[in-house]
């Protein structure tokens, strides 16, 4: 048997670059696409107002959906997303509002809220090994009933001492989406290029294997879980800042729409594959879709019948991409 | 006396995977005989009873049955011709009952509320005879033990009228008893014109009370005899037969010290009491029946399901080792090629490059887990090309490659950790000859170099060919241990059908047998 010479590392480089370019070119298509209709049907849609309203909105979703494309790598779900998000929040509006700590405690104190919850989603997934669809949608009752007691029920108005995250501006560009854009860059190199990254891309693949490799999965889950509660409470300080105001109702759904961003963008639900990059196009593509229908005069129930069938459309032909390419996951 | 025209004929019967499983295969089933059907593993049994039940289609070759032509396509077309199967492995739905079970098909309702009470009469009527008057009807599966579902897997054949009833490996989770009770059902069945067609390894059973029987060896049909002519150790020659496949002999390696010493390990239910030592340049061979527990006793020793009970020693260590995880055996030098190559030991939808890298991240990474791709596309074309890997590039995915090819990258992925001591566990299932080829030098080329290497196979010519000791386990203990040089094929075989005659004490018994034997 004759072995074969392995390709030289410029001809894998080129196959590699092929890869990069029919991972995202369907995503950067359809996002112009989209761009290009609405442009033509909305006169005022393609102006620099729109695409800073946009660029203000999607930074506490991107956090939010580059921790779900971790979780669902690694082979789980994470519902409470929402409600830690507004634990998180709250616990940061009440620390200003009432007790008069100053911005950068009150930050610390959501971080370790989610922390904590991030925390609690995995040990228990792990120690019980409980599928953490269960473990976080008890997660998702208990941060939701959490942010209620916190905060009596009551938003927490704190006015403009919060607003210095959101109201800073760098080159044009609020602080807020440049930490977000900066997260989505260092999430997808750590997912691509890390140890780390292989060895969730691993437990995504076969559990069972990676066992017998000699890799543990567990403390890989329970990062990802604290990566998550982390990211999350992040974004919760950002909403709380452009907001100057903490709400116990905020995040509500947010699960969904995660899930439904990371989805467009081709991550899979049953793990072991997944791109950070992606779903920074999924969330662009939903929120492109949401101020383009609003700007054409779209009401909420057809902007959401829209975006449903968006998420369902998306899945057919990732479906079908995969299964033409085969395409290799690592 | 049973009628002297055949129930089933089958004529010419071939069926082919990746390798021919059944060959030009003829054979019938007289009316109202036991019919005893065995051979090797692997020697196709399973496949041709499935083929009559119509579970699997043949590639060729006809069968008739009760005179008219027999092609079912389902299980179900079989079974409305007369023709039932009980499978070895267990099909019940532990969240039932055992009367829900047996009558799954043809549940009693009534606007489809099931009728209970009809159920559980119904269910009792098959119950009883098989000893299970005490089990209640209504109690759930799931809470049954291993034995007493097989009974109600064996229940469920018997409640349907048929007139070919096949029982694969029936007796495999039975205690004596329940034995007994399945042997008076036969006896009561083939009284009532009942043909069965009896698959077991149990030779002892299949004098009891089998009519005839027939050889399978390699997909071939080898005879077909009345039991009363035929002695045990003669079906164990026709089982095993003559020819030996040239391989190469293997020159007997001068042995190293000893590399991994295990003693006294158990684990429920399967593995019991085992001790065995490998050194060095060595090659050890684990022979055995299908569930003799040659996996299990890996997997405990691999820390992959932790033991019971015993102690193993890594290098000339005089401390037992900690083997707990998988992690703390690599940690240790210790490697599992598990059995199932695609499901435990690769990552399918992974390129070779990631997949030969997996164990060696920490090396080829800088600072902060950063991958260096050079180091590791140099590292993985380097274990590809020493093992001979043929594939477009490092970046194909290891799903489309060949069996052969696929083992290959499980072995180079373990080489590139540096492992002292491989555990190879069926390494050629589902590789076709040339490349099986290639495995076995690279095997005797790793003892060689010094490793140490366990081989566990169901392929007894291989094991004959590659192995300076054969350790036969039989029920879960090693019933013996054969050098090279002193042994026969169908000492083996004795060995390792030892611990399933009659009970337990035997199985000692049997061992001195073997001994005085070799």
């Amino acid at each position: 048997m004759k072995p074969s010479d392995p390709p030289t590392p410029s001809s894998s480089r080129a196959a590699e670059w092929r890869q990069v370019l029919a991972e995202y070119l369907g995503l950067t298509v359809a996002l112009a696409i989209l761009m290009a209709v609405f442009s033509l049907s909305a006169q005022h849609f393609f102006s620099a107002i729109t695409l800073r309203t946009i660029a203000n909105q999607i930074p506490s979703a991107l956090l939010v959906a580059t921790a779900m494309t971790f979780v669902l790598v690694i082979g789980e779900i994470d519902l409470s997303v929402g409600s830690v998000l507004a634990l998180s929040g709250a616990v940061m509006g009440v620390a200003m509002a009432q007790w008069h700590w100053p911005l950068w405690a009150s930050l610390i104190a959501a971080l370790a809220t989610g922390l904590v919850c991030g925390a609690f989603n995995g040990l228990v997934s792990i120690r019980w090994r409980l599928p953490s669809f269960i473990v976080t949608l008890g997660m998702l009752e208990m941060a939701r009933g959490g942010a209620h007691a916190v905060t009596r029920s009551q938003t927490q108005y704190i006015g403009s001492a919060v607003g210095a995250i959101a109201d800073t501006d760098i080159l044009g560009f609020s602080l807020p989406f440049l930490v977000a854009v900066i997260i989505v860059v260092v999430g997808q190199l750590v997912l691509s290029r890390t140890v780390f990254g292989r060895h969730m891309v691993a437990v995504g693949t076969n559990q069972e294997a990676v066992r017998l490799s000699g890799i543990d999965p567990r403390p890989v889950k329970l990062a990802v879980f604290l990566i998550t509660g982390m990211l999350v409470a992040l974004a919760a300080a950002i909403d709380t800042s452009r907001f100057q105001s903490a709400n116990p109702n905020a995040g509500l759904g947010f699960e969904l729409q995660a899930i439904a961003a990371v989805v467009i963008g081709g991550t899979s639900l049953m793990g072991g594959r997944g791109s950070v990059v992606s779903t920074f196009l999924g969330v662009l593509i939903i929120a492109v879709l949401n101020s383009g229908l609003a700007s054409v005069g779209a009401k909420d129930e057809m902007k959401r019948l829209v975006t449903g069938l968006v998420i369902v459309a998306a899945v057919i032909v990732d479906h079908y991409r995969h299964r033409l390419t085969k395409a290799r996951t690592v | 006396m049973p009628d002297a025209s055949p129930l089933l004929e089958v004529r010419a019967l071939g069926k082919r995977y990746a390798a021919p499983v059944l060959i030009d295969v003829d054979f019938e089933v007289r009316r109202g005989e036991v019919h005893a059907l065995v051979g090797e593993n692997g020697a196709g049994k399973s496949t041709l009873s499935r083929i009559i039940a119509g579970l699997t289609l043949p590639d060729a070759g006809s069968m008739t049955f009760e005179g008219a032509p027999h092609a079912p396509r389902t299980k179900r077309e079989a079974e409305r011709s007369g023709v039932r199967l009980v499978m070895q492995e267990l099909n019940l739905i532990g969240n039932l009952t055992v009367a829900e079970n047996i009558f799954l098909d043809e549940l009693p309702h009534r606007w489809g509320w099931i009728r209970y009470r009809a159920l559980h009469d119904r269910a009792r009527a098959v119950l009883d005879p098989l000893g299970l008057g005490a089990l209640h009807p209504g109690r759930r599966v799931s809470a049954l033990g291993i034995g007493q579902q097989q009974m109600i897997e064996i229940a469920a054949g018997l409640s349907q009228r048929c007139s070919l009833l096949i029982l694969d490996e029936p007796t495999a989770a039975l205690m004596d008893a329940e034995i007994e009770h399945l042997f008076a059902q036969i006896k009561r069945l083939k009284a009532a014109g009942t043909s069965i067609l009896y698959i077991s390894h149990r030779l002892e059973e299949i004098q009891r009370i089998s009519d005839r029987v027939s050889v399978l060896r390699d997909g071939q049909m080898i005879a077909s005899r009345p039991t009363r002519e035929i002695s045990l150790d003669e079906i164990v020659r026709l089982m095993v037969g003559r020819e030996l496949e040239q391989l190469g002999e293997r020159r007997p390696a001068a042995p190293g010290p000893v590399a991994l010493r295990v003693a006294g390990l158990s684990r429920k239910p399967v593995v019991k009491d085992v001790s065995f030592e490998v050194r060095r340049g060595e090659i050890l061979g684990f022979a055995g029946l299908m569930g003799s527990g040659r996996t299990e006793t890996m997997r405990a020793v691999f820390g992959a399901d932790p033991p019971d009970a015993g102690e193993i020693y890594v290098g000339g260590a005089t401390q037992p080792a900690r083997l707990r995880s998988p992690k703390e055996a690599i940690a240790q030098g210790l490697a599992l090629l598990t059995e199932d190559r695609k499901g435990q030991g690769l990552l399918l939808p992974w390129s070779i490059r990631a997949n030969l890298s997996l164990l060696c991240l920490p090396e080829i990474s800088g600072l902060g887990g950063w991958i260096r791709r050079a180091a590791e596309h140099d590292q993985a074309g380097r274990w590809a090309r020493a093992l001979g890997v043929r594939c477009h590039s490092l970046e194909q995915r290891v799903a489309e490659l060949s069996g052969g090819n696929q083992q290959k990258v499980v072995i180079a992925k373990w080489l590139a950790r540096n492992c002292d001591v491989l555990i190879f566990d069926e390494p050629t299932r589902g590789i076709d000859v040339g490349a099986r080829r290639d495995i076995y030098r690279l095997i005797t080329d790793l003892a060689d170099q010094g490793k140490a290497i366990i081989l566990v196979s169901s392929d007894l010519r291989e094991l004959l060919a590659l192995c300076d000791r054969i350790a036969v386990m039989s029920a879960g203990r090693i019933a013996a241990t054969f050098d090279r040089g002193s042994w026969s094929q169908d000492q083996i075989m004795t060995a390792a059908l030892s611990g399933y005659l009659g009970g337990n004490a035997s199985a000692s018994a049997s061992e001195t047998t073997v001994a005085d034997a070799s």
